[in-house]
């Protein structure tokens, strides 16, 4: 399944990282402990996260994965968004809650 | 061994947006040497891991990649606080992380475990009040 698709199956709003919406997404990694997901979450997860510092570019990046997914609304800061594109990262937001969307995507058919 | 090249990046303190990028110029430079992608991935962890404590825990340092026929050797060295005790920080969940960086989903006690775990070679020096030097191997 591509990224797109996600976001559109999911109605989420994309802040940023256009050019990458074609990419492959498998699997889900949901967590906000960065070293956590730095060893292990694999490439072309879809990575849930609330932190929203320019950090989590360079992880999604370093790692390969297909997006990241913030929830419950938060606002991402500027240069996150900017480095984003840079990196053709998706950076996709919703309303819902990490919990929700697990579900939802599990809904999808996205395993594990 | 013949050495192929070697790279240099400084690193500085408390730079949370440049923070990852001599790891991921580093990993840019593998791809083009066609490294494979999951001893790039473990060369990435580490070197990720060794460039954010230089830019939490130190006063700033540089991250230099040796790339020879057979492996890279990085080390990522400072000037800082160094380690009192480096049996204790090598424990998982050990962490004297500032609150901000917590909150930033840093300081969670792993990085030091995790470039052991990533590398073929793990070496670590440190003098209080001085320095920390890690240097780290990985074989292709
Ligand atoms: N370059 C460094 N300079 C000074 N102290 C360091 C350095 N790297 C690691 N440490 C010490 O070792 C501890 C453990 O490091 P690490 O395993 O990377 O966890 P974390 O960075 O999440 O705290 C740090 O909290 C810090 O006390
Ligand atoms: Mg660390």
């Amino acid at each position: 399944m591509k990224v797109k698709d996600i976001m559109n199956s999911l109605n989420l709003k994309i802040l940023a990282g256009e050019n990458g919406l074609d990419k492959d997404a498998r699997g889900v990694y949901c967590c906000d402990l960065l070293s956590w997901v730095m060893s292990h979450a694999k490439s072309q997860n879809v990575w849930i996260t609330v932190q929203i510092h320019t950090n989590i570019v360079a992880i999604a990046s370093l790692l390969e994965l297909s997006c990241i997914i913030i929830p419950e609304s938060i606002e991402v800061e500027e240069n996150t968004l900017e480095k984003a594109n840079e990196e053709n990262i998706p950076i996709l937001q919703s309303d819902l809650t990490s919990y929700q969307l697990c579900v939802k995507l599990n809904q999808l058919g996205i395993d594990e | 061994m013949q050495e192929l090249l070697s790279i240099k990046y400084d690193v500085e303190s408390g730079d949370f947006i440049r923070g990852g990028e001599a790891s991921s110029s580093i990993k840019k430079l593998l791809q083009q040497l066609g490294i494979k992608a999951d001893i790039i991935k473990r060369i990435c962890v580490a070197c990720y891991e060794a460039e954010m404590n230089i830019v939490i825990h130190s006063l700033g340092g540089y991250i230099e990649a040796k790339i020879f026929n057979n492996k890279i050797e990085i080390v990522a060295k400072d000037k800082g606080p160094g380690i009192e005790n480096i049996d204790l920080a090598m424990k998982e969940g050990y962490s004297t992380a500032p609150e901000y960086a917590r909150e930033m989903g840093f300081g969670g006690g792993m990085g030091l475990p995790n470039m052991k775990k990533s590398c073929d070679e793990f070496y670590i020096e440190s003098k209080i009040g001085e320095y920390t030097e890690v240097r780290m191997v990985v074989y292709f």
